[in-house]
C-alpha cells in the first residue's frame, strides 16, 4: 500500500515538470562521482569555498539569470533571441561609465591599461550599475513595443536587436576593449562571501521573480496570455502590457547577466559578452519544463535548475577532459535528448508505464 | 432487419475510468451495416469516450469488440482506420491550402514516371465527390469551400484512404447552415445505401428524427436503452436523455412573463448611431435594467459583431454611446468591466476558456484582471470563489484544480459564465451561451439568466435557436446582413419574427 502511494508520488513529480531537470542533474553529477575523482572535494581557503561544485554555480550564474527572464518571456508564447546582445551593451555601457576617458584618447585596436587605479571611477559605482541596467530594460522594452504593437514574430522582432546590439554595444566604446581595474566593480562577479558573489545576485533575482510573478497576478496573465491570447483579451487581460512587462524584465536580467560576466572578465569585450548565451538560456527554459514556442505555464525553478544542468555538463566534459570544441556537440546531444524527453510519445509512455505499475501495486 | 448476422460492429461491457470519472460503465452497442446509428445523450454521458474507444484513441479498461464477428483489440486511430472504422470530427482535419483533390488523395496519388499525374488525380478526385453527388473544382484549395464542403470532402477521404466499413460523425453539423446539412444528409444516405454502417453524434434532435434508424441513448456512462427512432416519440426521448422529465421550458415561460414586471424605466446602456464601418451598420439600442434582450438573426447577420461592439473588443467609428447616462470613451474590454459589462464569447474554445489553466484560474480570471496586476486574489479567496460558482452553476469537475480543457463543453460555458459572474456585471452580454450543449444545461442557462435579469442585471441573449430568444427574451432586436433591422416586445409572433430575420417582403 505504502509502495503505491510512493508511485502515485513518482507520478506527481512527472506531472510538476521538475522531474526532467532534476533527474538530469543527479545523473550528470552520478557520472562525475564515478569518473571523475574528487569531482566533490570542497575546501575552505582564506574564507572562500572552492571545488568543482562551486565552480558549477558560479559559471552558471549568468545563464541561470537570463533563463529566469527568459522564462517569462518563452511563457507568453515568445522567444528572446537578443539577450547575448543586450548583455554586451549593457557591459559597454557599464565600462564607458567607469572609463570614458579613453574614447577621447583615439587609440587604435587592442588597448590595454590606461588608468591603473584601483579605486578609480568616473561614475560613482551604483550609478554605474543603475544606468547599465536602465539601458538593459529598455532594450528589452524595444524587444516588447515590437512583439506587442508591432506584432512582430517574436523571434524575429528579437532577431534585430541580437544583430544590431554588438554593433551598438561596439559603437558606445567606440570599439575599444575597456580594461576595468576598478575593485568594487569587479566585485560583482569576482567576490566571495564564503560562496562566490555572483550566487547571491542569482538567489535575489530568483526571489524577487518568484514574488513578483507568484504573489502578484502577473504570473497567470503570463501563463494565460501564452495559452491563449484572444482568451485573455476578452478576459480584460491586457496582454500587450503583459508582453512588455516580460520582455522588459527579459531585458532586466541580460543587463544583470552583462554586469555579471564583464565584471568577472574585467573587460568590455562586445564581440565575445553573452556570445550564444541566449541559446543556453533557451535550452535551460526549455529544460526546465516550459513549453518553446507554445508558452503557457511556466516554471522558474525549473529554469534554474535547467541552468545548472547546462552548466554541470559543461564542467564535468572538462574535467573528464574532453576538448572545448567538442562542447557544443554534447550540448547538441542535450538538445536531442531533451526534444525526446518531452515528446508526446514519451510522456505518454511515462504516464502508461506509472499507471500500470500503480495498478500491479493495487492488485498485490 | 438488425440481427447479430448484420451487426458490424458489437462493443460489450466497455468499461473505461478517467481520473474522477466512471465515464464510461459496462456499456454495450452494436451497429449494424446499412444503418445511421444516432448516439444521444447530455454532455459528459459518455458519447465521446465511447467513440474514442472504438476509433482507438483510448483503451477500454475491460470489454470486447468484434468487428464483423472477429474480437479485434484497437490499438490507435491509424490502426481502426485499417480496420475500417473512420472518423469525421467536428473539426476538420484536412490541410486548407491544399487543393480538394490533393487532399483528398494525398499519400496514394497516381504517378506517372516518378511525378504526380495531376490529371489523373484530379479525375479520380472528381469521381470521388461525384460518388457522393458533389460537383465542385476539385483544383480548387479546399479552404474556400464551405464547412459543410470541407466535411464532405473529409467524409469522401475517409471513405477513398480506408475502404471504411463504419464511419463516425462526431458533431458534424454544429457549425452547418440548414442547406448544408440537408446536402450532409443526402450523403450519409447515399452511404447507408451502400452498406456503410454510420455512428451520428448529435445535440440535435431534431436531425436524429430526420435521418437516424436507431438511436442509443446514454446517460451518465451507461446505455439507458436502444431504440428504433420512428418509434420513440421526442418527449420519452427527452425524459430518457435526462432522467427527468422536461416541464422546465414551461417554468422558463412563466418565469419570463413574471420577470417582466421588474424592468425598470431608467437606461443602463444607451446605443446611439453607434457602428463600425465596414462591419456593422449603425444602430441604435436602449437597455434597461432587469431586462433580458434577445438578438435573433442568422449566422453572419451581425449579432456577434454588435455584442462585440458593445463590449469594446472593436471601436466604434461612428455615434456615440452611454452608461448611466455619462458617455463611454474607453472601449476596451478591461473599460467594460470596469463600468460592469461582460460578454461570454461566441467562439468559447477560442476566445473563452484558456485551456490549460485550472477551473479556478479561469473562474477568478477576468475578477483578477479588473483588480489589476498586484493586488492579487489570495489562494483561499480563490478557491472560495471557485467552490461557490462550482456549487451555484452545478459544474461537473472532480476539482477546482481540474484543467479546464478536461470539463465537458457544457461545463466550460459554465465556467465562463462563473468568470462573469465572479465580476458582478450589471449588463452580461451571452453570445451562443448553448451552442453545443445538452438540453439539460441549456435550460439551466435560461433559468439562470433570467433569474439574474430578476437580480436587477440586464442581459443580452444572442442565439441561433429561435425558440430559445423567445422564451427567455423580454424584447427581440432581429439582425439581417450586418443592420439592426426591428425589435420586437411583448408576446412575438414566431412567423413574424421569422420573416423579419429572412427579409420580410417576399
Amino acid at each position: 500500500m505504502s509502495t503505491l502511494r510512493s508511485v502515485i508520488r513518482v507520478g506527481g513529480v512527472r506531472d510538476s515538470r521538475l522531474m526532467v531537470p532534476i533527474v538530469a542533474l543527479a545523473a550528470i553529477l552520478l557520472i562525475d562521482l564515478i569518473v571523475v575523482p574528487g569531482f566533490f572535494n570542497l575546501e575552505m581557503k582564506d574564507g572562500h569555498l572552492y571545488g568543482s561544485l562551486v565552480d558549477i554555480l558560479r559559471n552558471s550564474a549568468p545563464t541561470v539569470v537570463l533563463a529566469i527572464g527568459m522564462t517569462l518571456v518563452i511563457a507568453t508564447g515568445g522567444v528572446d533571441l537578443s539577450v547575448g546582445a543586450i548583455m554586451a551593451i549593457a557591459a559597454s555601457v557599464a565600462c564607458i561609465l567607469i572609463d570614458p576617458r579613453i574614447i577621447g584618447l583615439n587609440l587604435q585596436g587592442n588597448i590595454t591599461a590606461v588608468v591603473g587605479d584601483p579605486t578609480y571611477s568616473f561614475a560613482p559605482i551604483p550609478v554605474v550599475i543603475v544606468a547599465s541596467l536602465v539601458v538593459a530594460v529598455a532594450c528589452g522594452l524595444w524587444n516588447g513595443v515590437l512583439v506587442s504593437f508591432g506584432r512582430i514574430q517574436p523571434m524575429v522582432a528579437t532577431l534585430i536587436l541580437m544583430i544590431a546590439g554588438r554593433g551598438i554595444a561596439q559603437l558606445i566604446t567606440n570599439s575599444i576593449k575597456i580594461i576595468i581595474f576598478n575593485d568594487a566593480f569587479a566585485y560583482i562577479g569576482n567576490g566571495f562571501i564564503i560562496l562566490p558573489f555572483s550566487l547571491f545576485i542569482v538567489v535575489a533575482l530568483f526571489a524577487g521573480a518568484w514574488l513578483l510573478t507568484r504573489r502578484t497576478a502577473i504570473g497567470l496573465f503570463v501563463e494565460s496570455v501564452g495559452i491563449s491570447f484572444r482568451a485573455s483579451l476578452y478576459a480584460g487581460i491586457n496582454e500587450k502590457r503583459i508582453k512588455l512587462f516580460a520582455y522588459s524584465f527579459c531585458g532586466f536580467c541580460a543587463g544583470v547577466a552583462g554586469l555579471i560576466a564583464v565584471s568577472s572578465i574585467r573587460t568590455s569585450d562586445a564581440n565575445q559578452i553573452g556570445l550564444y548565451t541566449e541559446l543556453d538560456a533557451i535550452l535551460a527554459v526549455v529544460i526546465g519544463g516550459t513549453l518553446l514556442g507554445t508558452g503557457g505555464r511556466f516554471s522558474l525553478l525549473g529554469s534554474v535548475l535547467g541552468g545548472l544542468v547546462i552548466q554541470a555538463t559543461q564542467t564535468s566534459m572538462y574535467a573528464i577532459g574532453v576538448a572545448a570544441s567538442a562542447i557544443t556537440a554534447v550540448k547538441a546531444v542535450m538538445v536531442i535528448i531533451v526534444i525526446i524527453l518531452y515528446s508526446r510519445q514519451v510522456q505518454d509512455l511515462g504516464g502508461r508505464l506509472v499507471a500500470r505499475l500503480g495498478r500491479k501495486q493495487a492488485a498485490t | 432487419m438488425t440481427g447479430p448476422a448484420t451487426d458490424i460492429v458489437v462493443m460489450e461491457n466497455i468499461d473505461k475510468s478517467f481520473p474522477g470519472v466512471h465515464a464510461l460503465k459496462q456499456v454495450n452497442f452494436s451497429l449494424a451495416r446499412g444503418e445511421i446509428h444516432a448516439l444521444v445523450g447530455e454532455n459528459g454521458a459518455g458519447k465521446s469516450t465511447l467513440i474514442r474507444v472504438l476509433t482507438g484513441v483510448e483503451r477500454p479498461e475491460s470489454g470486447t469488440i468484434r468487428l464483423d464477428g472477429i474480437e479485434v483489440t484497437i490499438r490507435s486511430p491509424l490502426h481502426a482506420q485499417s480496420l475500417g472504422i473512420s472518423t469525421v470530427y467536428q473539426e476538420v482535419n484536412l490541410c486548407p491550402n491544399l487543393t480538394v483533390a490533393e487532399n483528398l488523395l494525398i499519400g496514394r496519388q497516381p504517378m506517372k514516371r516518378r511525378h504526380v499525374d495531376w490529371k489523373t488525380m484530379n479525375r479520380q478526385a472528381r469521381e470521388i465527390l461525384q460518388g457522393l453527388d458533389i460537383a465542385i473544382d476539385v483544383t480548387q484549395p479546399l479552404g474556400s469551400y464551405s464547412i459543410a464542403i470541407q466535411q464532405m470532402a473529409a467524409i469522401a477521404r475517409a471513405l477513398v484512404i480506408s475502404s471504411a466499413k463504419v464511419l463516425v460523425l462526431d458533431e458534424p453539423t454544429s457549425s452547418l447552415t440548414g442547406h448544408e446539412t440537408d446536402q450532409l444528409f443526402r450523403v450519409m444516405r447515399k452511404l447507408r445505401g451502400e452498406g456503410i454502417a454510420i455512428v451520428f453524434i448529435t445535440h440535435f434532435l431534431d436531425q436524429v428524427y430526420e435521418v437516424s434508424d436507431r438511436v442509443t441513448v446514454l446517460r451518465n456512462g451507461s446505455v439507458v436503452g436502444v431504440y428504433e427512432t420512428a418509434g420513440l416519440p421526442r418527449l420519452t426521448l427527452i425524459t430518457l436523455m435526462l432522467g427527468r422529465s422536461l416541464t422546465e421550458l414551461d417554468d422558463i415561460n412563466r418565469h419570463r412573463i413574471e420577470s417582466s414586471q421588474h424592468i425598470g424605466t431608467e437606461s443602463l446602456l444607451e446605443a446611439e448611431g453607434v457602428g463600425v464601418f465596414g462591419s456593422i451598420a449603425p444602430f441604435d439600442l436602449v437597455l434597461h435594467a432587469g431586462e433580458v434582450v434577445g438578438f435573433a438573426g442568422l449566422l453572419g447577420s451581425g449579432r456577434t459583431e454588435m455584442a462585440q461592439l458593445l463590449f469594446g473588443i472593436d471601436q466604434p467609428t461612428t455615434g456615440s454611446m452611454t452608461m448611466d447616462g455619462a458617455p463611454i470613451r474607453k472601449f476596451s474590454p478591461i473599460g467594460s468591466i470596469e463600468r460592469g459589462v461582460a460578454l461570454c464569447p461566441e467562439d468559447r474554445k477560442a476566445e473563452g476558456i484558456v485551456a490549460d489553466l485550472t477551473v479556478r484560474e479561469n473562474i477568478i480570471m477576468a475578477m483578477q484582471a479588473s483588480r489589476g496586476w498586484f493586488r492579487h486574489l489570495s489562494t483561499s479567496d480563490q478557491y472560495a470563489i471557485a467552490e461557490r460558482y462550482i456549487k451555484l452553476l452545478n459544474i461537473a469537475t472532480p476539482s477546482a484544480d481540474q484543467p479546464v480543457k478536461n470539463l465537458s463543453g457544457g461545463n466550460q460555458q459554465k465556467v465562463i459564465l462563473a468568470r462573469w459572474l465572479a465580476t458582478n456585471p450589471r449588463l452580461l452580454i451571452l453570445d451562443e451561451p448553448t451552442r453545443g450543449i445538452d438540453v439539460g444545461t441549456k435550460a439551466d442557462i435560461q433559468k439562470l439568466v433570467l433569474s439574474l435579469a430578476e437580480e436587477g442585471k440586464s442581459c443580452i441573449f444572442i442565439s441561433s435557436e429561435l425558440e430559445e430568444v423567445l422564451r427567455t427574451s423580454h424584447r427581440i432586436v432581429v439582425m439581417r446582413d450586418r443592420a439592426k433591422v426591428s425589435e420586437f416586445a411583448g408576446d412575438v409572433d414566431e412567423q413574424e419574427l421569422m420573416q423579419a430575420i429572412a427579409g420580410g417582403e417576399s
